[in-house]
């Protein structure tokens, strides 16, 4: 029996072997593959939920936006927004079941302690046995000035987006309706799933940022582009238009008017490019638009960063920007009336506050369009900074003298136009009307673009009120939406 | 002249080393478990700690006893596996550990019991048909109508009154016994080719009837209880125990056509034979990995590779998403917090528990003592096999305990008799008393 003893330990011995060299295989070499395996979401959601994910701080260094807090059972970390939906559209939500948006998603390599930054420190914690830990992410939100918005918006359905011309900086960025990103993020994914699906089904898309992924037609903000294009091609703020009360279209039997059908400047037979833009004159600027051309009304559109359509800009962000857009030139080839109504950002023409206040802060800043920015920098879990993004230079629409004569403009819009109602006291304000027609029946967009000081701007705001907002039809955007930027810039302006 | 006069009497003190390592083992993972789990030292360990430090000493002073020339190692090692277990089992579940301290308990009392009882394994080759009728009637003890429960699909259970148990476990010894004694008696008969069938030579259809009882016994087991798991390990044994009582080849070829034919007529017959081989197949097909009864096994791969080579430490991983974590799937509940040296670890106690069994079957001198060594320590290797392989998806999930570590009273008490035989016969006949 020995000898089949001693065979039977072979056998034995071989069985073991196949289980070693199995659990070697599971363990060691397809370790990665299993735990990538989507139907393994289980352990992936923990190992998420493992990592100390780094904060969301606005650009004080002190205000928190997004932080993580230990919380009970397996899944460790609980992601929480301190002041509620106040930065949802800055900070977006961070949910395994849904996925991330805004920061929590573009940042995500930093703020999960993935990005190659931050191996030495992951290293050192799995040696010592601490959880990961992420990095904080500095944003250049100035909590001020982001609450001044809110406040100033109230309920109204809208957007504000406030810019430091000289950097690019995004110091506000607001939106309603807007979210609570604690329901979406929270780990009881009853809490989570009701929050989502109801945001999900809103008509009014809350996930949606208002303030730079949604576009609408500018309106007589435009006119800011269209007047650029004009000073660089030649026509000064004294040049001198036709005013008839109706401005004839060419190769067709349509008009456009101006707003309320009124004949501009009390039927003055000529006026001025700076006074068709301080009342803003739609008989003028589509005038303008067909005396420029396609072609140069598109270049300049480009230069601040419009894209010929939906989705192809190049204006680099730190969350999801669709760019304004201004159809290719040969969009007008043969629809010539068109041209007159994109001079006056109706067609199809479309913007949001964030294309609108770079147009703004790009004047503001002497024809120097900054990159907006929205983070400033990344710190380690030390504190210590890794990573710096420096402000950076995205184009330059203006010559720094047309600049100046386009903010002289503004000025007056604000002085003794449309935009009395932006009047600081003490403060010389820049800024431009915009009340967009969308479709028959409908209360038009309320819009304002402004920066300020006028010479020595810090701060440029553009406000969207949708439909009118509570003035209905009614409204316009120096009625609806100056208001909302004047208090703006005040936070700003410590007034 | 006795055998055990030509013994090597181990090294004094070795044994209470191997058994205070062993304790030192077993309480300081369940103490890192709490640990790893809750922060703090576990508030039952006065309870636990007293449990496993009187119980494991209890059973070394019986050996040292009664015993006294008993392999130190192979009680230590079982100990080890019982503790590791334990300690898993109580931070997967505090109700569950409850339990299973009080059936370690149990266990090591029915080593201690088995060890006093049976003071020379001799003693039980005299009651070869009395162990062998037990062992079949445990067996089929399920299937009678009012006692038998089913639990998971399988009818393993007896219930009676509040209390629950898998007589298989406990007939899984007896039967190894009789077996043993069995074919120690018949080995000769066995052996004699008297039939050819082709280039076999066979015995006399007479002496094949024993492997056809095997046979048709795991198939009953099959059939009627629905036990995939135990069936491969019965009829494992009884071919194994048959090659190694005879040294014919040709058991094993027809053992394995015969187990090739059950197989086939399980897989045709069974809905949940062919689910459990297509699992096998496809667990990690993202088509089918939500389906009902993929996900576990898919799962325990998902586990085991979270552990990687260190594993998350005993406590700090998530074992518990894995289905039957504390029984059927407990070896990758350890993948993942021990990681593969745990689980290298692990597999090598087992080598050395077989190891050990098997060269207990070499030194003993008598047949039967043989084929008992040889046959407890195939159903340790072979169990420890399925449950493994099973887990790790080298062969299909059939559902067994992992000896000694698996959650499971009748599992580890029957362990711990097959432990106490296997320890009987390496350390011989016990002293007589005043004797040596």
């Amino acid at each position: 029996m020995d000898r089949q003893i001693r065979r039977l330990g072979a056998v034995m011995l071989a069985m073991f072997f196949i289980l070693f060299a199995q659990i070697n295989y599971l363990q060691v070499f397809a370790a990665d593959r299993l735990a990538d395996n989507p139907a393994n979401a289980q352990r992936q959601l923990i190992a998420e939920y493992q990592v100390d994910r780094g904060s969301i701080l606005a650009r004080d260094g002190q205000t928190v936006l997004a932080v993580s807090h230990k919380g009970p059972g397996d899944l460790r970390y609980e992601r929480r927004y301190p002041n509620g939906p106040l930065y949802a559209d800055v900070t977006g939500y961070y949910s395994f079941i849904f996925g991330r948006s805004q920061l929590e998603q573009s940042a995500n390599d930093f703020l999960a302690g993935t990005a190659p930054e931050l191996l030495p420190q992951t290293l050192t914690d799995q040696i010592l046995g601490r959880p990961k830990r992420g990095a904080t992410v500095i944003t250049t939100i100035d909590p001020a000035i982001q609450a001044a918005a809110s406040r100033a918006l109230g309920s109204e359905p809208g957007a504000v987006v406030a810019i430091d011309p000289a950097t690019g900086d995004v110091l506000a960025l607001v939106a309603n309706p807007t979210f609570d990103p604690n329901e979406i993020s929270s780990q009881d994914p009853d809490t989570a799933r009701k929050a989502f699906e109801r945001l999900n089904a809103d008509p009014n898309k809350p996930l949606v940022s208002r303030a730079d992924a949604e576009l609408y037609p500018p309106g007589s903000t435009f006119k800011l582009v269209t007047a650029a294009a004009a000073l660089a091609n030649g026509f000064g703020p004294d040049s001198q238009w036709d005013n008839p009360p109706v401005l004839d279209l060419p190769n067709t039997s349509e008009t456009l008017s101006n707003f309320g059908g009124e004949h501009c400047l009390g039927g003055a037979s000529k006026v001025s490019l700076a006074d068709a833009l301080r009342i803003s004159c739609n008989v003028v600027f589509g005038e303008v638009g067909l005396a420029l051309g396609a072609d140069k009304l598109a270049e300049q559109a480009r230069a601040f960063g419009f894209a010929p359509a939906s989705g192809e800009g190049d204006v680099p962000f730190d969350i999801p920007f669709v760019e304004g857009v201004f159809p290719d030139p040969s969009y007008f080839a043969d629809r010539v009336p068109a041209i007159a109504l994109s001079a006056i950002g109706q067609d199809n023409v479309a913007a949001n506050p964030m294309q609108m206040a770079l147009v703004a802060a790009a004047i503001a800043n002497g024809g120097v369009e900054m990159r907006p920015r929205l983070i400033s920098e990344i710190r380690d879990p030390s504190g210590r900074v890794i990573k710096t993004y420096e402000p950076q230079e995205y184009s330059t629409p203006l010559t720094p003298e047309n600049a100046r004569i386009l903010t002289s403009m503004m000025v007056s819009v604000v002085e003794n136009g449309t935009g009395v109602n932006a009047q600081i006291p003490g403060v010389q304000v820049a800024g431009k009307t915009g009340t967009a027609q969308h479709g028959d029946g409908l209360a038009p967009h309320a819009w304002f673009v402004s920066f300020a000081p006028a010479d020595a701007p810090q701060i440029a705001v553009a406000v969207i009120v949708l439909d009118g907002g509570s003035l209905g039809s009614e409204a316009t955007g120096g009625a609806v939406a100056a208001p909302i930027a004047k208090a703006v810039m005040e936070a700003a302006l410590g007034r | 002249m006795s055998r055990a006069a030509a013994r090597v009497r181990p090294p004094q003190g070795a044994a209470l080393a191997f058994t205070i390592l062993a304790l030192v083992l077993s309480v300081g993972a369940y103490v890192i478990a709490g640990l790893g789990k809750r922060g703090h030292v576990p508030v039952t360990i006065a309870l636990y700690g007293s449990i496993f430090t009187i119980g494991y000493l209890a059973a070394f002073f019986v050996i040292r006893r009664v015993a006294p020339l008993a392999d130190p190692a192979l009680f230590p090692t079982a100990c080890v596996l019982t503790g590791l277990g334990f300690a898993m089992i109580f931070r997967l579940s505090g109700g569950l550990a409850a339990e299973q301290a009080t059936w370690v308990a149990v266990g090591l009392a029915a080593f201690c019991g088995t060890l006093l009882f049976v003071r020379d394994h001799r003693q039980l080759d005299a009651y070869t048909y009395t162990i062998g009728f037990l062992g079949i009637g445990l067996l089929l003890l399920p299937i009678v109508p009012g006692i038998g429960r089913t639990i998971n699909g399988a009818r393993l259970w007896v219930s009676v009154g509040p209390i629950g148990f898998q007589p298989s476990e406990i007939a899984k010894v007896l039967l190894v016994v009789f077996l043993a004694s069995y074919l120690n008696a018949k080995k000769e008969l066995l052996q004699v080719a008297t039939a050819r069938l082709g280039p076999l030579r066979l015995p006399a259809a007479k002496h094949l009837a024993p492997v056809l009882v095997a046979w048709g016994t795991s198939l009953a087991v099959l059939f009627l209880q629905r036990d995939l798991g135990a069936s491969l390990l019965y009829f494992g044994i009884f071919v194994v125990m048959l090659w190694v009582a005879t040294g014919r080849a040709a058991y094993v070829v027809i053992g394995l056509v015969l187990f090739a034919v059950g197989a086939g007529l399980g897989y045709l017959a069974f809905s949940h034979v062919q689910l459990r081989v297509d699992v096998w197949l496809h667990a990690l097909d993202p088509k089918k990995v939500f389906e009902q009864g993929y996900g576990q096994v898919a799962q325990a791969q998902f586990g085991m590779a979270t552990g990687g080579l260190v594993g998350t430490g005993l406590g700090r991983g998530s074992p518990g998403l894995v289905p039957f974590a504390s029984t059927d799937f407990i070896f990758a509940s350890f993948g993942e917090e021990l990681g593969l040296f745990g689980t290298t670890a692990l597999l090598l106690m087992y080598v050395a528990l077989v190891g050990k069994g098997l060269a207990i079957a070499l030194r003993c001198s008598d047949g039967f003592g043989k084929l008992l060594a040889a046959g407890l320590a195939t159903i340790i290797g072979l169990q420890t096999f399925v449950i493994v392989g099973g887990v790790t998806r080298v062969i299909p999930l059939t559902g067994v305990t992992l000896p000694f570590v698996s959650y499971g009273g009748s599992s580890l008490v029957a362990n711990f008799v097959l432990l106490a035989l296997l320890v009987r016969v390496s350390a011989g006949p016990a002293p007589r008393r005043g004797g040596g």
